[in-house]
């Protein structure tokens, strides 16, 4: 069996994430990571490969910059079999429009899958788009969004938390899978993956290895324009009150009361 | 004017108040025609109200034969939908589905799209509250047919009284848009208390109850108010997962938040930190929410809060 995960570096959500002087998103000045939400992803694909009866291979597959490789390093180090890297200057300030068609090439390339795996959304951009759209690119079924993966032979069946019901979702590999961080505490890579990791097959393409025209992506090609990005004025602390002989409780109820909340 | 197409979010036919709002959005665009998937009963019965909120179409999908699959059928209807009626936009509602519908079809008729915006201005212009609320982003759909989810709460529900005219719409689905099948669906209890997402107070626990909310829910009680929660309390089994606020779960933005018990780490902010009022009640007055508040309390959330309580219920007389 053949699993592709998806995994994405991201700008590190505690540093002070920003914008470069484009409006695109700055992925180098920021230090990155493998993003938290695809680990879920990595850790569930593991959990297949080691129920498994046959034979699996996990390839963590990632879009970025150069340095973007840290994101399937700790995803080799996790466990991951082998790693692909697909960097291109031409790729930079692609929408999912073009991120989609990459990856969707890239999985190609990689070998026919019978999983490709996703994180419930990227932790910088936030679409949660990208595995439907990979779905759609790749004319197969998506079972996404899953809080719970049980898979039998070549059946997956996942639960999903929706907005207004919980629902079970049935589907035949090869399929597209997407996780959330529901699915359960992701491991961290022991002293020993991080050896063996050092000597997994780690590929780097570029889009022409891909048969993608560089006019196909990037900020040129994309559907779509930031028109201006704007830090928000940081809140201005307000007043806090120290709860001293249950005097919290009347300053909190005045203060709604000022604000006619009451 | 082009036809503006909204599709329409509601359980067994009963219209979900944020389809209202994009009516209201859609009107910047165009003229609202609304998509309803479901049967021609549920869908005329809806079409009244749909009608009176703006939609002067309501095109009837009949999802007899779809309802069973996730996504992917919707996708090709409303591509379908789109070629027959050359929109000038199409809006959905944020959540799993909306945003997925729109993914696929944003491959298949080859339009940008743009998610979780929070406002649409007249000639397509998008609000965006991107990296955990820090930054406002305005963007544009430069190609083909912009394709925009929208995050519940962020417009008015306006009504003017438009025709909501019935059509039958019959979409022609692939076999291979029906192979992710929903095998089992429990719809979700109600809570009785205003939905999230839609209520002008939330009140939220976190680690720091212990367990134990009835002291968060008392004050919410009191005050009208959706309860709301941290991943800590939902990851340890005290509230469902729908009570979740913050980046992975529901983004609230209402006109009062209370944090009761929680820290104020980053991925919860993101769900809150666009609130107008936020007030917390935190034993550590270091912890980062203050940072955040309009008002805070430095205090056991096991005494302020029912003592706020009693103080409200007071007021009310
Ligand atoms: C990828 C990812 C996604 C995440 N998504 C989310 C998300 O969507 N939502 C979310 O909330 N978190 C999310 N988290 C988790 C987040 O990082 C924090 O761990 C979480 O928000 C902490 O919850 P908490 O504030 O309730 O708990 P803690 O951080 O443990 O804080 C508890 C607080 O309660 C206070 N306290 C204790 N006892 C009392 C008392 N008796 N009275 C008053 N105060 C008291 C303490 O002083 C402390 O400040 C995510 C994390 C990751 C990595
Ligand atoms: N550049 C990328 N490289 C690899 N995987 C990605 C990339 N962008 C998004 N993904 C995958 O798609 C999921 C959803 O991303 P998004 O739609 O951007 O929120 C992520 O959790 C990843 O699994």
């Amino acid at each position: 069996m053949n699993i592709v995960v998806c995994v994405k570096y991201v700008p590190d959500a505690t540093a002070d994430r920003r914008f470069e002087s484009d409006n695109t998103v700055d992925r180098v000045g920021v230090d990155g990571l493998l993003s938290e939400l695809d680990e879920y992803a990595v850790e569930q694909a593991l959990q297949i490969k080691e129920k498994a009866d046959g034979d699996v291979t996990v390839t963590a597959l990632c879009i970025g910059p150069e340095k973007a490789v840290d994101a399937v390093r700790k995803a080799l180090q996790m466990g991951a079999d082998q790693g692909v890297l697909v960097t291109d200057e031409a790729i930079a300030g692609s929408d999912y429009l073009a991120t989609s068609l990459v990856l969707a090439k890239a999985v190609e390339k990689v070998g026919v899958p019978d999983l490709v795996m996703c994180g419930m959304s990227s932790t910088d951009g936030a679409g949660a788009v990208l595995p439907a759209m990979l779905a759609e690119r790749l004319d197969l079924p998506q079972v996404t969004l899953a809080s719970v993966v049980e898979t039998q032979g070549d059946q997956v069946r996942v639960k999903r938390d929706g907005d207004t019901a919980t629902e079970v979702i049935g589907g035949t590999m090869p399929l597209v899978l997407s996780v959330t961080d529901q699915t359960g505490e992701a491991r961290y890579p022991s002293f020993k993956g991080i050896m063996a990791a050092k000597k997994k097959p780690l590929e780097t393409y570029s889009l022409a290895d891909l048969g993608v025209d560089a006019g196909q992506v990037g900020i040129g090609a994309a559907y779509s324009a930031v028109e201006d990005t704007a830090e928000r004025p940081p809140r201005s602390a307000g007043e806090v009150v120290k709860d001293e002989d249950g005097s919290g409780a009347g300053a909190l109820t005045d203060f709604l009361v000022s604000k006619k909340f009451i | 004017m082009s036809e503006v197409l909204v599709v329409v979010d509601h359980v067994d036919g009963a219209v979900r108040k944020p389809t209202y709002e994009l009516l209201t959005l859609a009107r910047k665009l165009g003229e609202p025609s609304a998509v309803f998937f479901g049967s021609s009963e549920q869908g005329s019965a809806a079409a009244e109200a749909l009608g009176k909120h703006g939609a002067e179409k309501v095109y009837v999908v009949d999802d007899t034969e779809i309802k069973g699959y996730l996504v992917a059928p919707k996708a090709e209807a409303l591509q379908q939908l789109v070629e027959k009626t050359s929109p000038a936009g199409v809006l959905f509602v944020s959540g799993f589905e909306g945003k997925e519908v729109a993914a696929r079809l944003a491959i298949k008729i080859g339009a940008g799209i743009i998610t979780d915006a929070v406002d649409v201005e007249d000639g397509g212009v998008t609000t965006q509250s991107v990296f955990a609320g820090n930054f406002t982003v305005r963007s544009k759909v430069t190609q083909g047919v912009p394709l925009i989810t929208v995050k519940p709460n962020s417009a008015q529900v306006e009504e003017v009284g438009a025709a909501g005219t019935v059509e039958e719409f019959a979409a022609t689905i692939s076999d291979s848009a029906k192979k992710a099948q929903i095998v089992a669906s429990q719809p979700r209890k109600s809570s009785g208390r205003p939905e999230l997402q839609e209520a002008a107070i939330v009140v939220a626990g976190g680690r720091g109850t212990g367990g134990d909310f009835t002291a968060v829910e008392g004050l919410a009680d009191s005050l009208g108010a959706a309860v709301g929660a941290s991943r800590a309390a939902v990851d340890s089994g005290w509230v469902p997962h729908s009570y979740q606020i913050g980046q992975t779960g529901k983004t609230v933005s209402p006109q009062l938040y209370v944090a009761a018990g929680i820290s104020g780490a980053i991925q919860h902010r993101a769900g809150m930190q666009t609130s107008k009022t936020i007030v917390a009640v935190n034993k550590d007055e270091e912890a980062p929410i203050f940072e955040l508040v309009d008002f805070g309390v430095v205090g056991d959330l096991q005494s302020v809060l029912p003592a706020a309580k009693d103080a409200v219920d007071k007021r009310k007389g």
